[in-house]
């Protein structure tokens, strides 16, 4: 039952000297010097541009529109859509986020209390599937139309039902559902714009974040002032 | 049936800062040592070399430096009533996976405990009387001293610099440290750090309202050091990017930075990462360990022979693997008999927010430190009456805000709608302005009869091996004694000039859910007799002599302070012994 390695390790064990003899057990042996390679560096898994990764293309409207709610156009950023929200959710419910990846996933799987934790074996990429699906039937039901294609005044009542609990998507809790694109559309809003959302760093010009600066010594005791610096991605290029 | 290596003199579970320190220790003494590590090799200067390093989705969020829950987790459960159910995904605390363990995503904060603190109840017994501690507390006394330990504290921060202002020095009180400290022999290594701004108003803020503020003790440099081994660590930079993540700076002390580099070229050491050891072998008679197994990256068993084994993983798995290889007895709550999984304890911590005019202060969050910030000592320990209170215990208050990092730090005053662009608006005109430490308050957990770890006796790891169960849960004591520490520390927020102060006290029940700090203490405590304690007092295993126990598993309750220090001047302590009497004359260091 070996580990599944996750990338970093296989750079890792590449890194350094894999044992193979047989008289000796597979593992990286580090002696005599610390394993260094030049250049073995830990890249992120970027969002890469393109298509939809995970959603449908009617689930990619209705995300859009929801995340153009959550995080409206207005004086201080565009909305949610343009600065890629939804991409950023629809890369992260494709890759190992969307399948609960590092999970302790054995079961039996039961409900507990609060304070035990998400018990649920529903991955967030089943969860949206489902829960998206049921929002647009909803609409459909009670509007005629998709969600997408409803008013933004209609579509803010809506989600204020799913935040208050007083919408119901088929067999699963709205609220839950609202927490959990609420959390993704502002980790989306916040994150490095390289996973796909916060496009040309919107977010943190808003709020006064440098971003990845990494190196304050000329400012940690210039109190009360502003920051000059022009934030910055991890990709080291502001702005791309 | 298992493949057998050759024989070595000293075997170490885990490579983290007990190990490090361990295998250093023992190399040195002419021992050959080979350290078997869960977790892969880790290079900070190659993986997280900025800016791969200051990405909060990766490291923070994602969890990706850290041990997965796939790999193996716990269950949790407040009491014996329910069902225990397993940890999921992280959240109460964070499990380092690798070389250099939690030394590589700490914080840094490296305290001393109160010399107090280590006569706990024969302490708060003589001062306040036997009646005054609740009937189910089990605290007891570490059985040293805090002068047996000074030296050690001394050797460790000297090892990483430790960047600070010494309060206490052979007695001498010291303006600007804390005085309240334990005595120490000489001054901190290397200065404290620089101060950002709403740092320096809490200490403006303290220091009007009578306290006596000092820089909390810090592993990320003030300037270059060149450590008693040679390594050289480089200034801290304040990316405000350290605990959950790595540093390629050498700025922040870690095993990485300080030992490994000399450690790893002593021809008698030798490294095995990605195996894990699933268990301690002992002889027929179940006294004396022969060395350890563990499972390679084929999932092939290999057997480890060795001399002396010193168990150096994180605490919880310090006490998996001691009550997976059948040493010692498990503790049992109901007749307090046994001592493996006994008085299991973590951290009481609490913060309150300052919202500040913006108009008027900008802190710029994002300039920080993992150990920065202004603290003050009034309250810990029993550095304060506990009589007129009712409660016992105490920790550290301090602006201790260690990120601007927006999906941590971005927080609105009460009232404000959760989404929208009222919600931005409220991000916006807060950001800057805000005070908002993790823990502003941080807190000692005492330990109590139903507090305790045992084998979960449902869900397994991936070698299909009992998980530990945790039962845990808040006791009047601490949650009282929290809310009178958030009000006060309240107080300073509020003298600093906030326009709101939010509190946010502990509140009952514990939660798996909510991070509360990585301080996981007790479980395989060390003590004065085979009937108080599974080790003894240089963290040798009652039961089998030629097994010491390194780490936080040891502390028989937590301290109001971050456990390294302590988790590390123990285990040069240890070391020293093993060095200076157990080599000698290998068998028990005391007699029961």
């Amino acid at each position: 039952m070996a580990p599944s390695l996750n990338r970093r390790e296989v750079i890792a064990a590449t890194a350094t000297a894999l044992i193979l003899d047989s008289r000796d057990a597979r593992a990286t042996l580090i002696k005599g010097a610390l394993p260094f390679h030049p250049g073995a560096t830990n890249a992120p898994d970027v969002a890469q541009p393109g298509p939809w990764r995970f959603f449908t293309p009617e689930e990619g409207t209705t995300v859009e529109a929801i995340v153009d709610r959550l995080i409206p156009a207005d004086n201080l950023t565009p909305g949610g859509k343009d600065l890629g929200c939804a991409i950023f959710i629809d890369r992260q419910l494709a890759g190992s986020y969307g399948h609960f990846g590092g999970h302790y996933m054995k079961g039996p799987f039961q409900r507990g209390t609060k304070q035990q934790g998400q018990q649920s074996d529903v991955t967030p990429a089943e969860h949206y599937r489902k829960a998206l699906a049921a929002l647009d039937d909803h609409c459909k039901q009670a509007f005629g139309k998709r969600f997408a294609e409803l008013p933004d005044s209609e579509k803010d009542a809506i989600i204020k039902d799913l935040e208050d609990d007083k919408l119901k998507l088929a067999e699963g809790s709205g609220q839950d559902f609202f927490k959990q694109i609420l959390n993704d559309t502002q980790t989306g809003f916040f994150a490095d714009p390289v996973y796909g959302g916060n496009k040309d760093m919107a977010a943190w010009k808003m709020i006064g974040f440098p971003g990845a600066h990494y190196d304050y010594r000329e400012w940690v005791d210039r109190h009360n002032q502003p920051v000059t610096l022009a934030p910055v991605s991890i990709k080291g290029h502001p702005n791309r | 049936m298992a493949k057998k290596l050759p024989a070595k003199d000293a075997v170490i579970v885990g490579l983290g800062w007990t190990g490090s320190i361990l295998a250093h220790e023992l190399c040195d003494a002419g021992l050959s040592v080979s350290a078997i590590e869960r977790g892969p090799w880790r290079d900070p200067t190659a993986e997280f070399t900025p800016p791969v390093a200051q990405d909060e989705l990766r490291f923070r969020i994602r969890h990706d430096l850290f041990l997965r829950p796939s790999q193996t987790s716990l269950t949790f459960r407040n009491n014996r009533d329910e069902t225990a159910l397993p940890v999921r995904t992280w959240g109460a605390f964070m499990l380092g996976n690798g070389v250099g363990g939690g030394g590589l995503h700490w914080n840094a904060e490296t305290w001393r405990f109160l010399p107090s603190d280590f006569v706990l109840r024969s302490h708060l017994t003589q001062r306040y009387g036997a009646k005054f501690l609740p009937e189910d507390m089990t605290i007891q006394d570490w059985g040293i001293t805090y002068d047996d330990l000074e030296p050690h504290y001394d050797r460790f921060e000297y090892l990483c610099g430790t960047s600070g202002t010494a309060g206490n020095v052979k007695g001498q009180i010291h303006d600007g440290g804390n005085p309240f400290e334990g005595p120490r022999s000489r001054p901190y290594p290397t200065p404290a750090q620089k101060q950002p701004f709403s740092h320096t108003l809490f200490a403006n803020a303290a220091r009007e309202l009578g306290y006596k503020p000092f820089p909390q003790p810090s592993g990320n440099l003030s300037q270059a050091y060149t450590n008693p081994l040679g390594v050289k660590l480089g200034p801290c930079t304040y990316c405000g990017f350290c605990e959950w993540f790595a540093c390629a700076n050498y700025s922040k002390a870690s095993p990485q930075t300080t030992i490994l580099p000399v450690l790893v070229r002593k021809p008698n050491f030798e490294a095995r990462t990605d195996c894990e050891v699933i268990r301690i072998n002992l002889d027929n008679l179940g006294k004396r360990a022969t060395g350890v197994t563990f499972v390679d990256t084929s999932g092939e068993e290999w057997e480890q022979p060795a001399d002396l084994v010193l168990l150096c993983a994180f605490q919880l798995f310090n006490v998996q693997l001691l009550l997976l290889s059948g040493i010692g007895q498990p503790y049992e709550p109901r007749t307090g008999r046994g001592q493996i999984g006994r008085n299991f304890t973590h951290q009481t911590v609490s913060s309150a927010i300052g919202f500040f005019d913006k108009a008027k202060y900008n802190f710029n969050p994002f300039i920080s430190s993992g150990s920065i910030g202004m603290c003050i000592d009034e309250f810990n320990g029993d550095n304060f009456d506990h009589g007129p209170l009712g409660f016992v215990g105490g920790g550290y208050l301090g602006q201790v805000q260690t990120n601007g990092r927006p999906m941590e730090t971005t927080p609105v005053p009460p009232g404000t709608p959760a989404w929208g662009s009222e919600w931005k608006r409220a991000v916006r005109d807060n950001y800057l302005s805000t005070v908002y430490s993790g823990a502003g308050v941080h807190a000692s957990w005492y330990a109590y009869r139903n507090n305790y770890l045992d084998l979960d006796p449902t869900y397994k790891d991936r070698f299909r091996r009992p998980l530990m169960r945790m039962t845990m849960d808040f006791h009047e004591n601490e949650l009282k004694m929290n809310a009178y520490l958030t009000d006060r520390y309240a107080e300073i927020l509020e003298h600093m000039g906030a326009k709101q102060v939010v509190k946010q006290p502990r509140k009952g029940p514990y939660d798996i859910t909510s991070y509360q700090t990585s301080h996981l203490c007790g479980g395989a405590i060390m003590g004065t007799t085979p009937g108080n304690s599974a080790l003894n007092v240089y963290l040798q295993s009652w039961d089998v002599p030629n097994l010491f126990v390194q780490g936080a598993s040891a502390f028989p309750q937590n301290a109001g302070y971050n456990p390294t220090g302590t988790v590390a001047a123990l285990a040069y302590w240890s070391a020293a012994a093993i060095r200076s009497q157990y080599l000698k004359n290998p068998g028990p260091l005391v007699h029961a």
